[in-house]
């Protein structure tokens, strides 16, 4: 216990005092503004929080230390002291030449990571001469049809220098594959490679839409890549679970907080029932957070998410390795924040998101930039919201001591009861499932029923309702207004990308060896048919140059299409 | 928004006591053309118009533009509402705007998602009627939609005032 129980009891009477004295006095007097105070989530949030709201806590055991279980303080001994967190903007669109100038741009002014952003035939595996491609070639991230696109995309850059996360899930497979070729290229072999591959299909059925074949054959190429990866791949990520985007598709912190774990405690079984072992693949799986607006309920759930994690993973799946307990994370700020309107305010918005995932002891950092209401940003918003990264590291002074909220008696309370509230959901869905792994097949059936979907939609829709009713200010937006349209700059797409895409596509197929090509596209059929590991087959596809398209149509004539169920 | 001060200045009341006298409902369609799984504003959306009561169905994700025209004219909308944030507007709006003229389509087109302004005028001039942006409030779309239908607008409503 942090307190004697003498202690609380006094401290207990003196609230008590207080209350009938001190703030009973003012409250006739000024009021308070309103009946309850609660955070964006929805939970309660007291006037003041004492030692007796968290008199059940134990420090060594719910706590600790530093780099020791259950790890809420921080996964490493050192903190930001040792390393900084990872500066990691998400950028990609138009070509890949264009990418790779907004990389090495990222790169020379103190980014210290790459976050490939894919466009969307790319992430839905069409290649850009595919009629489903038509408009979206390049329009969200880099168009890549093939490894030589992937050639060009890295050009001139050293993968044994940069770590690369690629937001990539459908075709994974894919795209891992041409990286690890890439790395072979510069003579950089894949034990050597360092970043992280999304390949996380959970939340696209749940929230974030690119998914392309139905869940079970969907994670079980997932579950290929975590073998994979734990066999060759030793500093590579690889998976992200994310609840960035369920998130932003409007779940409050629980439902993100409980959904990403309850996700990686269905990888974790997915790859169990595989026989692969624990302690192997664990320790390379990471996580993927949004960072809102209530400051102090962001920082609670980053630690929750920790302590959550360590105990699942040491007690419930009896992982022995404590690299397997430590929950690792990249980090987003808010893109469903910002608003079209007064966009400069978004810098503000983004800076205290920031600031809140590096309190939450993050490992890596995606800032917004202001003008993402409109379009992707430009090189000058960019620059702006890497600066803010910046000066929060070097200026702040944030970074001189590890985990600096813990103790405070309401982030603590948060900390515990965003917990508990998480793992009353994950109850749930374990709950939904069956048969030795509850968890993979209750979070399948969720997926199925519509549950997850059905609860996200509630929220987002009850979050809108209570800014339609200023029941929450949104500065700009329902409060604080201008008249004026302040014009903003965007950064405009070239629309011929698609054309000079779809040309190069035309000569690759002309100069590549098509039989060769043939020969490997059956190989993946044979394997995909006899359900084997799609890793092996697809490397040998993409070394002679077949397409995303080309690949992914193979899978999609054994596996079929998803179609999502419309619930709103 | 420029609609709702068009609508005081034509007699708001006006139109919606004649709504109340039971006009038949109203059904739009609801739809994300394109590959972009953005579905956030669609699903508030589609829901604020049928708490509004307004019959609404909304297609899902990754529709073509042929799937969209075709699921018009086979539930026999009064509107289609289109929503994309991927920046795939500037070439799957016109084009879903072409299959409706080709058909014959008689039907009020709205839209909504992450659109630049300045691609906005080009937009009404193919005859959406009105693009929604970040930030609009849902009440305000459940009025267009009450309006523009009653009205039977299908040009943008700054020709229409001027």
């Amino acid at each position: 216990m942090v307190f004697e129980e003498e202690d609380l009891k006094k401290i207990g009477k003196r609230a008590k005092e207080w209350e009938s004295s001190t703030l009973k006095k003012v409250l006739e007097k000024v009021p308070e503004s309103k009946q309850t105070f609660a955070t964006i989530s929805g939970i309660p949030i007291k006037r003041v929080y004492t030692p007796t709201d968290i008199a059940k806590m134990d420090y060594a055991e719910d706590l600790g230390f530093p780099g020791e279980f259950p790890y809420v303080r921080n996964i490493y001994p050192t903190g930001y002291r040792g390393r900084l967190w990872t500066m990691r903007q998400y950028a990609g669109f138009g070509s890949a030449e264009d990418t790779n100038a907004r990389y090495r741009f990222l790169l020379s002014q103190g980014q210290t990571g790459l976050s490939v952003a894919f466009d969307l035939p790319t992430q839905l595996g069409y290649d850009s001469d595919d009629i489903r491609a038509l408009g979206e070639v390049g329009k969200v991230g880099v168009s890549i049809n093939s490894l030589e696109d992937m050639e060009i995309l890295f050009n001139d850059i050293p993968l044994d220098k940069v770590s690369t996360s690629m937001t990539i899930n459908a075709p994974a497979a894919v795209l891992l594959a041409m990286y690890i070729l890439i790395g072979e290229k510069q003579n950089v072999t894949a034990d050597k490679l360092t970043g992280t591959i999304q390949n996380d299909l959970f939340k696209e059925y749940i929230a974030r839409g690119n998914y392309i074949f139905p869940p079970k054959p969907s994670i079980s190429i997932a579950a290929d890549i975590l073998e994979y990866c734990g066999e060759f791949m030793p500093k590579w990520n690889s998976i992200s679970i994310s609840g960035y985007h369920m998130r932003e598709a409007g779940a409050n912190a629980t439902q993100e907080l409980a959904f990403t774990l309850a996700s990686g405690m269905a990888y974790v079984e997915a790859a169990l029932q595989r026989k692969l072992n624990i302690d192997e693949f664990a320790p390379r799986l990471s996580f993927f957070f949004n960072s809102h607006n209530d400051f102090f309920e962001e920082i609670s759930k980053f630690r929750a998410a920790r302590r959550i994690w360590a105990r699942i993973m040491k007690e419930k799946y009896g992982a022995k390795n404590p690299a397997s307990w430590m929950l690792r994370f990249h980090t987003q700020t808010a893109g469903s924040s910002l608003t079209a309107a007064q966009p400069e305010n978004n810098i503000v918005r983004t800076t205290i998101q920031a600031l809140a995932a590096v309190l939450g002891g993050t490992q890596s950092l995606h800032t917004n930039s202001m003008d993402e209401a409109y379009a992707l940003p430009t090189q000058k918003a960019v620059c702006i919201s890497l600066r803010t990264q910046q000066i929060i590291a070097y200026e702040s002074g944030v970074t001189n001591t590890i985990d600096p909220l813990a103790g405070s008696y309401f982030i603590e309370a948060l900390t515990n009861e965003l917990e508990e509230r998480a793992m009353k959901y994950i109850g749930t869905i374990e709950a939904l499932g069956r048969g030795d792994w509850k968890m993979l097949s209750g979070m399948i059936k969720g997926i199925d029923t519509g549950f997850f979907q059905r609860e996200i939609a509630d929220a987002s829709y009850m979050y809108q309702k209570e800014v339609e009713r200023k029941e929450r200010v949104v500065v700009g937006v329902n409060q604080f207004t201008e008249d004026e349209k302040r014009p903003i700059e965007t950064l405009k797409i070239d629309e011929t990308v698609q054309k000079m895409q779809i040309a190069r596509l035309k000569k690759l197929r002309l100069k590549r060896d098509n039989k060769k090509v043939e020969e490997t596209l059956d190989e993946l059929t044979k394997v995909a048919q006899r359900e084997g590991n799609l890793m092996y087959p697809i490397l040998e596809c993409v070394k002679c140059y077949a397409t995303v398209g080309e690949i992914c149509n193979v899978l999609r004539s054994i596996y079929g299409e998803y179609r999502e169920k419309a619930i709103f | 928004m420029f609609f709702v001060q068009y609508m005081v200045n034509t007699g708001r009341k006006q139109y919606f006591e004649m709504n109340k006298m039971g006009a038949k409902k109203i059904r739009i369609l609801m739809a994300k053309p394109g590959l972009d799984g953005h579905d956030r504003g669609i699903k508030i959306v589609s829901r604020a118009l049928r708490d509004s009561g307004m019959e609404v169905i909304y297609t899902g994700l990754h529709q073509t533009p042929e799937q969209i025209v075709e699921a018009a004219v086979q539930k026999d909308v009064d509107a289609i509402g289109l929503s994309i944030l991927s920046g795939a507007h500037t070439t799957l709006f016109p084009k879903i705007m072409e299959l409706l003229n080709e058909k014959r389509v008689d039907v009020i087109v709205f839209a909504g998602g992450i659109i630049p302004d300045e691609d906005v005028p080009a937009l009404k001039n193919i005859k959406i009627t009105e693009i929604f942006g970040p930030g609009t409030n849902t009440e305000d779309i459940v009025k267009f939609v009450n309006y523009a239908t009653l009205k039977g607008l299908r040009v943008p409503l700054h020709r229409l005032s001027a």
